[in-house]
């Protein structure tokens, strides 16, 4: 057997990694299509400064991170519903603001023993036992809840007036996608990195749509994609001593490019 | 839902819209009968989509009520009895990587319901609806790789896979050459005489749509005409509509 199998720790991170690389691209495709690929991010940001406070006020960075998302979700939706700023400059509002807050925190409050290092660019060893019995559960949740809604989902995808107009309660399904990858942000972001858990999200995706295949095809690809790039990047960080966000990302940007060039006649 | 021929399928009521305080629509009101075949025209600007977006439900009216198979549009919930075609789809969704069949099951995707999956009955209706349009050699390519035309199929093939009472088309590029206009026109003839489905068919070419539809409505902002399209082509009305200096030429075809 393969040295790395003999550790816990790796083992624990590739239990986590299969989770995280299907659950990714699953949201990520719904980011994508809807020109709404810089709300992962956005949200990744806002998880970072709940990791932060989540240190400050002593409580679970996974606790702490889903309170500030979904604190954070909630206002983004309002203030996208209410019209009072475009989608785009919402998110970068958010995005620099919340990572400007926890830099105030870090500063203010520093010196505390936090490896805020392996939270930006994410760390195999990292994942402790009891943190899978909270990524498991939320990655099978997120991608049974896209299951259960994958045709209405589509459909609000594919025109959101027409969904309306059918009867499909769009502002409920737009607030879940966000709610889901907000999610899929939390349980990635001690293997992938606040920094670069966007880029898993959405890396793979446009990976996969290289391919010019209907949606349901595109969606295994990306999760194929994702797969590999998780699985590979955690090797590469393993053997070479490299951090995994990095290493996942580097892989899932090759398979990126690769298939713009396996692709390259097609129109 | 039991629906017979002559009864009245959309009621408008006094529906006035204006938008940041301007008056896009005033005081309208009209209804259309099962198996009608209608003609909304009107400049540009003269508030069609508004009108068709709260039939629809998609905009509160400022005042006034809608009415769909007696029922107010706010309490109506089989809403997939109205297919809608709306206007532009080819911008709209060029983004997506999807086939075209794909794009046709979102036509049964309300009726199915939450949390169910199509049964043999919606995959029949979505190949009926297919082949109705002429659709069914393209079902496996992608939505992106259609031409503006065959684009527009799909979406009248989206809105009848949902096997509706009423189909509302906004506006639709109805082909370039002769050829395909009279193609598509002879379809909607057809979808109306033999399926008996009514048609709410929006477009500012006079024109062509009074030789087609049997009852018309003009639009620009108030409602200055409802009756046959015969009447309607007397200079009177139409100066009403586009001024005194337009000058008309009506081809019959």
């Amino acid at each position: 057997m393969l040295e790395i199998f003999q550790f816990d720790f790796m083992i624990r991170a590739f239990i986590a990694g299969t989770a995280i690389a299907i659950t990714a691209p699953v949201v990520g495709i719904f980011l994508v299509v809807r020109r709404y690929a810089l709300m992962a991010d956005t949200l990744a940001h806002i998880a970072f400064l709940g990791v932060v406070a989540g240190f400050l006020m002593n409580i679970s960075p996974f606790i702490a991170m889903i309170g500030t998302s979904l604190i954070s979700v909630f206002c983004i939706e309002k203030l996208r519903t209410s019209k009072r700023l475009a989608g785009d400059s919402l998110l970068a509002l958010f995005l620099s603001g919340s990572l400007a807050v926890a830099t105030v925190l870090i500063s203010v409050f520093g010196g505390f023993n936090l490896n805020l290092f392996s939270f930006l660019f994410g760390s195999i060893t990292t994942v402790m036992l009891s943190e899978l019995f909270i990524i498991m559960p939320l990655c099978l949740s997120v991608i049974f809840i896209i299951l259960m809604l994958y045709k209405e989902l589509f459909f609000i995808s594919l025109n959101e007036e027409l969904a309306e107009a059918n009867g499909i309660k769009t502002n409920i399904l737009n607030t879940l996608i966000v709610v889901l990858a907000a999610f899929s942000v939390v349980v990635s972001i001690k293997i992938v990195g606040a920094l670069l858990i966007g880029a898993l999200m959405v890396i793979p995706v446009l990976a996969a749509i290289q391919f010019k295949r209907g949606f349901k095809s595109t969606i295994v690809l990306s999760i194929i994609f994702s797969l590999l790039s998780v699985l590979l990047g955690i090797f590469l960080s393993y053997y070479l001593g490299i951090a995994s966000g990095g290493a996942i990302v580097v892989v899932a940007l090759f398979l990126f490019l690769l298939s713009v060039f396996l692709n390259r006649n097609k129109k | 839902m039991q629906i017979t021929n002559g009864k009245k399928c959309i009621e408008v009521n006094n529906v006035s819209f204006s938008y940041n305080g301007q008056s896009v629509l005033e005081n309208i009101s009209f209804s259309v009968n099962t198996g009608d075949y209608v003609g909304l025209i009107g400049p540009n600007g003269g508030g069609k989509t508004t009108l068709i977006k709260i039939i629809l439900g998609l905009l509160k009216p400022t005042t006034g009520t809608v009415r769909i198979f007696g029922k107010d549009i706010k309490e109506f919930k089989e809403k997939s009895l109205i297919g809608y075609v709306p206007q532009h789809v080819s911008k709209a969704v060029s983004h997506l990587p999807a086939t075209v069949k794909e794009v046709i099951e979102t036509g049964r995707t309300a009726r199915i319901g939450l949390f169910k999956k199509p049964t043999k009955d919606d995959e029949r209706a979505v190949e009926k609806a297919m082949k109705m349009v002429g659709v069914l050699h393209l079902q496996h390519r992608l939505i992106e790789n259609l031409s503006g035309g065959e684009l527009q199929k799909v979406f009248i093939a989206r809105a009848l896979a949902g096997e509706p009472k009423i189909l509302i088309l906004d506006e639709p590029n109805v082909g370039v050459d002769l050829a395909s206009q009279e193609q598509f026109y002879n379809f909607l003839q057809k979808l109306n005489q033999e399926f008996g489905l009514t048609i709410l068919f929006v477009s500012h070419d006079i024109d062509i749509i009074s030789c087609e539809v049997k009852c018309l409505l003009c639009l620009n902002k108030n409602l200055i005409y409802h009756g046959l399209p015969e009447e309607f082509l007397t200079r009177e009305y139409i100066e009403k509509l586009y001024g005194k200096k337009v000058k008309f030429i009506f081809h019959r075809h």
